[in-house]
């Protein structure tokens, strides 16, 4: 799964509001196919950190490539190689199923038979056929949860980044929508996730754990447990997030 | 009676500390009533007129020289006689004419006074009015001239003004009361809308219901700093139209005030019942602009003419609280008239706010929907 | 306050429960959906009691009907007594209620919306200052900063704060730490054991299990019904089944293959490991039955180790079976 290609690489890559450092040099890498958790306690920067990514947001210095574009100057072909999900927003509620499959592969440029294809595909794959015309303010969240997934990675993007996918989602259909992850990775996308579940942050290939806007650790799940001395991540999370000097 | 102060207290901060808010608050009335005080202050400057002259002698020959030589007015050559300048009028060629009559000068050395027509194009009142008086001045130093510095007169012109298509004079200074509702219906109506929907839309509502405080008193403390925001606004604009645009209040200031915070309440029961019907902001604010500001421009006659509407739209006048409101203004400011003269005005105001106050009273819900 | 103290609430109101709830039921849209579906249960006084459940299943409004904010389509509650439909005003007058969303008013200070609430309540901050001060000491630095310009973890500090300035009797939060890291979830769950000891009932919902064991007892709850309701620890020893938790060199591998061991298997991920439920069949046998299925597909580092089970694995018990 690991083919060793660097997908997302950051070099000292800061953020600064005034005097208020959000994101301080942070430099990671991350490859090919990997399932990469990005951890932190609320207001440790993350969310500054996936917007430089996703080239929403321009960084005040440090250098970045995504999918192999430079963040300053290629948003736009980044843009086109990710694909985003969050539990906030994620798809139109007043829309059908299939008009929401249509509506975000269209924009990322699928054509017609290519969307014919994908969403019947896609439609059962997840079981929903029944419910191909039901608006999707009337699924259950974890159904809307693994569609807006599957809609996100529908055009094949070499990233997808999911802030918060399983929030307040049952704990079978939270697993459901992991399989779905490790399925989307397994086919070479890399999965860039954030998430307050620590069981999560187990099904992670590698952890990362930012604490004040710098990343205090890295590694695979096993390997920070090890260094810290601990036996879950919850320990480990708990034991690094712990010190903040930030107000969560 | 402390909660109540608290939650007046807690009104004003959300007021003052937001800038948007504020702007609309108090930059509206402020910029309404300096473009519209501007417009009516304007110096007219080489309006096209034509002039007529019958008689044709030394004194008019005398007085058309001073109007060109004023530098207002630029005579149109062209048009000369009475058939022309009625199409001059309608297309907007000229916008004011005078006409000597035969005899001017006969008339005015011998038998001591003269006649002048003057005819405005009214549909404009506000350079109609401007042009007249200038016309007048005009013809008042010449008199002034003719008689040598006499205490009384010797010689009298007599100019007989005559407003075309707008003979009252719509407009002019009666944009000060359209100002006023216009400003009290957005503030008083959409910010009280606006302030209680927002509770809702954040979840304070569920606290504040949740609490011993009584419903119907987070509804009328609501209220309260809305009223007196609204007064200082009455004021401010009535203070700017006496002091900075010299137009004087005929009637009494208390009467005005008294009306004006009638209107007001009426506005903010208008504001608590769209506030009780809507759940989000947009709606409410969609609701006050569409269901009252517009009709309130639409329908009061402050931009139009409310006689010249047919008659259905004349029904629906009725409706328009502001429509009221504007005469009662109108009343007291220009023609300096006593409440035994709006007496009936009132009262449709107080109905239509008493029905408004019954129908939110019912609709109100102590819980959630 | 004082009206509701022991005497003013009528010694024959007092009964041992705090909330006692029967057969509630909630729709929405004329009965399309159900959103509350005869729920039934007690609180017991100086209760921490949890609802745990997705999002979804009901917990929001089966506190809003608590609060008397929504009135049930059927059944009745009690809240210190009083009943949630004709009573509604004391009820409202001793409660505490911590919406989902933090409902603080973005544009005032800490310090102004403790007042504020303080004052509606018909209190001051000084006469129960004593309730909040160890949250509150937490905030107090920042207490001119508008709550607006507040992060997540102390917006949610502020807001127990205003819930409780008033002594409630009874404190309901909804979804308190929603979205709040683990580290600020720990800390908000420890003030809560501290308000508890100072005799407080509290009724509070989270999405998150593993936040179960922290309440005295619990109502497992999804799509409107409850599930069990009881100890965290008499939940778990009515799991039927013994449990393992399974682990291996390639875990994708491993999710795969487990179903296919045997169909009265139930497996699913948790945390590092698989967690491998037997269903019926109990014993020592499955471990080395499982053993000797995982060599023969040629697993590598394979651990089987019975476990004694979550919250969350009942919760999954409950909604698989």
């Amino acid at each position: 799964m690991n083919s060793g290609e660097t997908v997302i690489k950051t070099a000292n890559l800061t953020k600064q509001f005034g005097d208020f450092v959000a994101v301080n040099q942070i430099s990671f890498e991350v490859y090919k196919g990997e399932i990469f958790g990005f951890l932190g306690a609320n207001g440790a920067g993350k969310t500054t950190a996936m917007r430089m990514l996703c080239g929403l947001s321009i960084p005040s210095s440090g250098n970045a490539t995504v999918a192999g574009f430079d963040i300053y100057r290629q948003p736009e072909q980044i843009k086109r190689q990710i694909g985003y999900m969050s539990q906030k927003f994620s798809l139109y509620e007043d829309l059908t199923v299939k008009e929401n499959i249509h509506f975000f592969g269209g924009i990322y440029g699928l054509d017609n038979q290519e969307l014919k294809t994908k969403s019947d595909a896609l439609i059962a794959q997840l079981g929903l056929q029944s419910e191909a015309k039901t608006l999707v303010r009337e699924l259950p969240l974890g159904w809307k949860q693994k569609l807006a997934f599957s809609v996100s990675v529908l055009h094949k993007p070499k990233i997808v980044f999911l802030d918060e996918p399983t929030g307040g989602v049952d704990p079978v259909t939270r697993r459901q929508f992991w399989t779905l992850i490790y399925e989307a990775a397994s086919n070479g996308i890399t999965v860039f996730v954030t998430t307050h579940y620590m069981d999560e942050a187990e099904y992670c290939n590698r952890v990362s754990i930012m604490v004040d806007g710098s990343i205090e650790a890295l590694g695979t799940p096993q390997e920070l447990k090890t260094q810290l001395n601990e036996t879950t991540m919850d320990g480990v999370f708990y034991q690094l997030a712990r010190g903040a000097k930030r107000e969560a | 009676m402390e909660q109540f102060i608290a939650f007046v207290k807690k009104e004003f901060y959300h007021v003052l500390r937001d800038r948007r808010t504020l702007f609309i608050l108090f930059g509206m009335p402020l910029a309404q009533i300096l473009i519209f005080g501007f417009a009516l202050t304007n110096e007219v400057k080489n309006a096209r007129i034509a002039v007529f002259d019958q008689a044709k002698d030394e004194a008019s020959q005398q007085l058309i020289s001073r109007i060109t030589a004023s530098g207002y007015f630029e005579i149109q050559e062209d048009v000369m006689d009475n058939s022309l300048m009625e199409d001059a009028f309608k297309s907007g060629k000229i916008k004011l004419a005078i006409i000597f009559p035969r005899h001017f000068e006969n008339d005015l050395f011998h038998q001591h006074h003269a006649q002048i027509q003057v005819i405005a194009d009214a549909s404009d009142p506000n350079t109609a009015t401007t042009l007249t008086s200038y016309i007048s001045s005009i013809i008042q130093d010449y008199q002034a001239e003719l008689a040598g510095g006499a205490a009384v007169m010797p010689y009298q012109i007599i100019p007989e003004i005559r407003m075309l298509y707008n003979p009252q004079l719509k407009g002019a200074p009666n944009f000060v009361p359209g100002v006023m509702a216009l400003v009290l219906m957005l503030v008083s109506v959409m910010m009280t809308a606006i302030s209680i929907v927002r509770e809702k839309e954040t979840g304070t509502m569920e606290v504040l219901l949740v609490s011993p405080f009584k419903p119907t008193w987070v509804i009328l403390s609501k209220a309260v700093p809305y009223l007196i925001l609204s007064l200082v606004n009455v004021l401010t604009i009535l203070l700017m139209s006496v002091y900075v645009l010299d137009l004087p209040i005929a009637g009494s200031w208390v009467l005005l005030l008294a009306e004006s915070t009638l209107f007001i309440i009426t506005c903010l029961t208008l504001g608590i019942f769209i506030s009780i019907k809507t759940k989000s902001q947009q709606v409410a604010m969609l609701i006050s602009l569409m269901g009252m500001l517009l009709p309130t421009i639409m329908f009061s006659g402050f931009m139009f003419p409310i006689e010249n509407m047919p008659l259905p739209l004349q029904l629906i006048s009725n409706v328009v609280p502001a429509k009221w409101f504007y005469i009662i203004i109108k009343s007291i400011m220009i023609k300096g008239l006593g409440f035994e003269g709006i007496w009936k005005e009132t009262l449709i105001l107080i109905m239509i706010t008493l029905f408004f106050f019954l129908l939110s009273l019912r609709s109100f819900k102590i819980r959630l929907e | 306050m004082v009206e509701h103290s022991a005497s003013g609430a009528g010694s024959s109101k007092k009964s041992l429960n705090m909330i006692a709830v029967n057969h509630i039921s909630k729709t929405y849209n004329g009965g399309a959906v159900k959103a509350v579906n005869d729920v039934s249960f007690t609180v017991d006084r100086g209760e921490l009691f949890g609802l745990i459940g997705p999002d979804g299943a009901g917990k929001s409004s089966i506190f809003r009907m608590l609060t008397t904010l929504l009135l049930p389509d059927s059944g009745t509650a009690t809240v210190n007594g009083y009943n949630i439909v004709t009573n509604y005003q004391q009820i409202r007058s001793s409660v505490g209620y911590m919406p989902g969303r933090f409902s603080l008013y973005q544009d005032l200070s800490i310090e102004e919306n403790l007042h504020f609430f303080a004052t509606l309540f018909n209190t001051t901050v000084e006469e129960n200052y004593h309730l909040i001060a160890d949250i509150y000491v937490q905030i107090a630095p920042f207490k001119k900063r508008r709550a607006g310009k507040l992060s997540g973890g102390m917006k949610q500090k502020l807001a127990l704060c205003c819930a409780l300035i008033h002594k409630p009797t009874v404190l309901f939060l909804d979804e308190p730490t929603t979205g709040v890291d683990p580290v600020s979830r720990k800390e908000f769950w420890e003030m809560l054991g501290r308000l508890k000891r100072q005799g407080i009932t509290i009724v509070v919902s989270t999405p998150y299990m593993d936040e179960a064991s922290l309440c005295d007892r619990i109502a497992l709850i999804q799509q409107g019904k409850i599930l069990s309701v009881d100890t965290p620890q008499q939940i778990i020893a009515a799991y039927p089944d013994q449990l393992y938790a399974v682990k291996a060199a390639d875990m994708l591998r491993l999710v795969q293959i487990l179903p296919t061991f045997r169909p009265s298997v139930n497996s699913y991920l948790f945390g590092e490991y698989i967690h491998v439920d037997a269903l019926d069949i109990n014993g020592d046998g499955l471990k080395d039955d499982l053993i000797r299925f995982l060599d023969a597909e040629g697993f590598k580092g394979i651990e089987v180790i019975p476990i004694s089970p979550t919250i969350e694995d009942c919760f999954i018990k409950m909604l698989t079976s």
